[in-house]
C-alpha cells in the first residue's frame, strides 16, 4: 500500500502536495513552515512536480496570488505561520466568500509580541471566524494524509470551501517521523483533477468579487454559513473514502479511554499524544480519566462532541492561546457554549498551556488533573507561570 | 496638437466590453479610459481589479458591467491576483488542461492601489516577470472614498487630507514618479496614456498587452468630481495636461524613451491649473514654482528621447 519512510514531517507534507499534482504554489518564507515550501521548490526545480512555484514578496501576496490562480482553475497551495497568517488575514476572510477551494497548511506558531518562532495556537485562533474548514492534526502521518483529504473535501462541488490544516510548528514540522507515503495511482484514484464550478476564462465571462449593499450582504453571509455547515457530511465521507484507500480512519472527535471516564482532557493538535500518555498513567493509578481530541474545529462538530463526552463530569480543556480580558481560552469558551443548554452539564476547567513553545509534558497533565480534582483549579488559569 | 478637431477615433473597435449602467460620475475620465482600454484588449482577457472607483462603479452585486472575466479581491493586491491568474493559465496550458490560446492578463488599479497600498504587490509582480499588463488609472487622489490625498496627488492640490488652509498650501509633496519606479524594475514596456488621446492610448495598451513579460501603463484619469471642473470638460483637461507638459505622453520600450505625443511649445501651466477647484487657491509664485519643475522634467524627458533618436539614427 505504499512506502514507509522516516522523514521530516515538513518533507512529508511537501510529498503529499506533490502527490496532489498541484498546479500553483505561492508562498513566503516564515519559520517554521519554510521547509515545506523549500522542498516543493526543489521538486519543481527537479521536474518532479509540474507546477508554477511563485516566490512571492509577502504572505499577503501569497494568498492573493492563490486566489487568482484558483479562480482561473488551478489547484493552488500555500502555507504559512503566525505573522504570515496575520498579514494575509485580510484575504483569508475573502477566500471562502469567493468559494475557492484553496488548501493551506498552517504550521502553528505564536503571534507576536513578543516575537516567538515557537508553537502555540494563537495564530489559528486569530482567524477562528474566517469561514474556512479548519482541521487539526496530531502527527506526521496525519499531516501527510490530510493534505490529500483536504483537496478532496475542498474541491467537492457540494463544498467549494478552502481548508486550513493546523500542524504544530516545530513539534510536528521539524520532527522526523515514520510516514507511510501513498502511491501516485492510489492518490489519483482518491483525488481526481480539479474541476472548477466557476472559472475565469474568456469563453464564459464571470464577475467574481462584486461588492454587496446592505440589502444583500446578510444573505451572502447566510449562504456562506450554510455552505460551511453543509460541508460536514462531505468531510466525513472524504475520511471514509480515505480509510478504504489507506486503512487509516479519522473522525471529527477522537476519544481515548473515554467510555467510563469521569474526567476528560480535551486537546487539539500534537498535545493529544502527550495527554494520551498522561491518561495511561492515571488509569494505571485507577483514575477514571479519558481524552477527547478535537480534530474538526470548523464546522464545530457539536453532535460528535456531545456523544464523546458521555457522562463525564469534568472537562479539563487545554487552550494554547489567550483571549485577553475574556472568559478564558477560545476552545474552552466554545466548549462552554456548546454545553450551555445541557442539563447536568460537566464542569469546565480551562488551562492555557504551551504558549510560545513552552513544553507541556505528561507531568504537566498530571498536575492539571490533580489541581482540578482537588478543586485548586477552576474556571480559567495560565498553566506553569514561573515565579 | 492644437488642431483637436482633426482627431478621428473611428478606427477603435465598436464593440463595448464595459456595459452601460455603471455608477460612475457624469464626465468620469477614468471610466472613459477603462472603456477605451477594454476595446484595445478585446475579449480574450482576464482582468483583476483593485478596490477603487472602477471596481465599485462596475460591480454592485447583482449587477456587473464586465463583459470579460473579472475578479476583485482587495485593495492592494491587483498585481498579485493577476500574477496568480497568469501562473494558472501558464501551467494549465502547459499541462494541456485548457486550450493554449492567447489570453491577456490585466491588473487594474487606481493611483492608491498602485503607488501607495498597491506598491509592494506591483513591485513583486514586476520583479518576478509575470506576463501581464498593469494599468494604473490615476485620478490623483483616493476619489472613491471622497478625495483624500495619495502619493500621486500633485504638489499644491487641495484634498480632504491635504487641505488648503491658512497654514498650508495643500499637498506638500511632489507626485510620486511611478514610471521611474516601474522602469527601475527593468520591464520591457511601459507608457503613459490619456483617454483624451484614444488612438495613442489604444496603441500603447495593445503594445503592452502583447509584450512578453510585465508591462505598465499609467493613465491620467481626469476626475471632474474630485478636481472641481465641469463634468463636460474632461477631455479638454486631459489635453491641457499634455499640452502644458504636466502629463507628457511617452513610452519606454526596452529602456528606450520615446515621446508619442510631442508638444512643440508648452502652453502656460496656469491654463491647466487655475480653472481646477483643487488648484484655485494657488498663488502666482507657487504656480511659477510648479511650472519650473514641470518644464525641467519635460526638458529632461525630451533629452532622453532625443538621445534615443540620435542613437537610432547612428545605427
Amino acid at each position: 500500500m505504499g512506502k514507509y519512510l522516516g522523514m521530516e514531517v515538513s518533507f512529508a507534507a511537501a510529498e503529499a502536495v506533490k502527490l496532489c499534482n498541484v498546479d500553483v504554489v505561492a508562498a513566503y518564507p516564515i519559520t517554521p513552515q519554510t521547509h515545506i515550501v523549500e522542498r516543493l521548490s526543489q521538486f519543481v526545480a527537479d521536474g518532479e512536480l509540474d507546477a508554477e512555484f511563485v516566490p512571492v514578496e509577502s504572505e499577503h501576496s501569497a494568498l492573493s496570488l492563490c486566489v487568482g490562480s484558483q479562480a482561473a482553475g488551478a489547484r493552488s497551495f500555500t502555507c504559512t505561520s503566525s505573522q504570515g497568517l496575520a498579514l494575509m488575514s485580510e484575504i483569508v476572510y475573502i477566500v471562502p466568500a469567493l468559494r475557492l477551494p484553496i488548501v493551506m497548511i498552517l504550521a502553528n506558531r505564536s503571534l507576536s509580541g513578543p516575537l516567538s518562532i515557537w508553537n502555540d495556537h494563537s495564530d489559528v485562533m486569530s482567524v477562528r471566524d474566517c469561514g474556512w474548514i479548519q482541521l487539526f492534526v496530531e502527527n506526521g502521518q496525519e499531516v501527510f494524509d490530510h493534505v490529500i483529504i483536504a483537496y478532496k473535501i475542498a474541491e467537492n462541488h457540494n463544498v467549494l470551501l478552502p481548508v486550513m490544516i493546523n500542524m504544530d510548528g516545530f513539534i510536528l514540522s521539524h520532527m522526523f517521523e515514520p510516514i507511510k507515503l501513498m502511491e501516485q495511482e492510489d492518490v489519483d484514484a482518491y483525488l481526481p483533477p480539479y474541476q472548477p464550478k466557476f472559472v475565469l476564462h474568456p469563453d464564459k465571462p464571470v464577475t467574481m468579487g462584486a461588492y454587496a449593499m446592505p440589502a444583500l450582504f446578510t444573505e451572502a453571509k447566510k449562504a456562506q454559513e450554510e455552505a460551511l455547515l453543509a460541508s460536514y457530511p462531505h468531510i466525513l465521507q472524504a475520511w471514509k473514502s480515505w480509510e478504504k484507500v489507506s486503512g487509516r480512519s479519522y473522525h471529527p472527535v477522537e476519544t481515548f479511554c473515554s467510555e467510563d471516564a469521569e474526567t476528560l482532557f480535551i486537546t487539539m493538535g500534537s498535545l493529544g499524544e502527550t495527554a494520551g500518555e498522561a491518561v495511561r498513567v492515571l488509569r494505571g493509578q485507577g483514575k477514571k480519566v479519558g481524552l477527547l481530541k478535537l480534530r474538526l474545529w470548523r464546522p464545530f462538530p457539536f453532535h460528535d462532541f456531545y456523544k464523546a463526552i458521555g457522562n463525564a463530569q469534568r472537562l479539563i480543556v487545554l487552550d494554547r492561546a489567550v483571549s485577553y480580558g475574556g472568559p478564558g481560552g477560545p476552545v474552552a469558551g466554545e466548549i462552554r457554549s456548546a454545553l450551555y443548554n445541557m442539563e447536568n452539564r460537566p464542569q469546565v476547567i480551562n488551562f492555557v498551556a504551551g504558549l510560545g513553545g513552552r513544553e507541556v509534558s505528561v507531568e504537566s497533565f498530571l498536575e492539571m488533573f490533580i489541581s482540578s480534582v482537588e478543586g485548586k483549579a477552576s474556571g480559567y488559569q495560565l498553566f506553569g507561570v514561573r515565579g | 496638437m492644437r488642431n483637436i478637431n482633426a482627431y478621428v477615433v473611428k478606427t477603435l473597435s465598436s464593440r463595448e466590453y464595459i456595459a452601460p449602467g455603471h455608477r460612475a460620475c457624469a464626465g468620469c475620465g477614468e471610466v472613459l479610459a477603462m472603456r477605451q482600454v477594454q476595446k484595445a484588449l478585446g475579449r480574450n482577457v482576464i482582468v483583476a481589479s483593485a478596490t477603487g472607483c472602477m471596481e465599485i462603479v462596475s460591480s454592485p452585486f447583482p449587477f456587473s458591467s464586465w463583459e470579460v472575466p473579472w475578479i476583485h479581491v482587495a485593495f492592494e493586491n491587483a498585481a498579485a491576483v493577476a500574477g496568480g491568474i497568469e501562473a494558472a493559465l501558464k501551467v494549465l496550458q502547459r499541462k494541456g488542461k485548457i486550450e493554449g490560446k492567447k489570453i491577456f492578463v490585466a491588473a487594474m488599479a487606481g493611483d492608491g492601489g498602485t503607488a501607495d497600498i498597491g506598491l509592494q504587490a506591483l513591485s513583486g509582480a514586476l520583479e518576478r516577470g509575470h506576463n501581464f499588463l498593469f494599468i494604473c488609472y490615476d485620478n490623483e487622489a483616493y476619489m472613491n472614498t471622497g478625495v483624500q490625498r495619495s502619493s500621486s496627488t500633485p504638489f499644491g492640490a487641495s484634498t480632504m487630507t491635504s487641505p488648503v488652509g491658512s497654514a498650508q498650501i495643500g499637498q506638500l509633496t511632489w507626485k510620486k514618479n511611478m514610471m521611474a519606479i516601474a522602469a527601475a524594475h527593468g520591464i520591457p514596456y511601459l507608457a503613459t496614456a490619456s483617454p483624451s488621446y484614444p488612438m495613442d492610448l489604444s496603441e500603447k495598451v495593445v503594445k503592452a498587452a502583447k509584450t512578453e513579460g510585465p508591462a505598465y501603463v499609467h493613465v491620467l484619469s481626469v476626475c471632474p468630481s474630485g478636481w472641481g471642473i465641469p463634468s463636460d470638460t474632461t477631455v479638454k483637461f486631459g489635453r491641457l495636461a499634455v499640452e502644458t507638459g504636466f502629463f507628457p505622453l511617452y513610452e519606454i520600450e526596452e529602456g528606450k524613451y520615446r515621446i508619442t505625443v510631442d508638444v512643440e511649445e508648452l502652453l502656460p501651466l496656469e491654463m491647466y491649473l487655475k480653472p481646477q477647484g483643487r488648484f484655485r487657491h494657488l498663488k502666482p509664485e507657487l504656480i511659477e514654482q510648479i511650472s519650473r519643475r514641470v518644464r525641467a522634467e519635460w526638458r529632461e524627458l525630451k533629452r532622453k528621447a532625443e538621445e534615443q533618436k540620435e542613437i537610432e539614427e547612428r545605427e
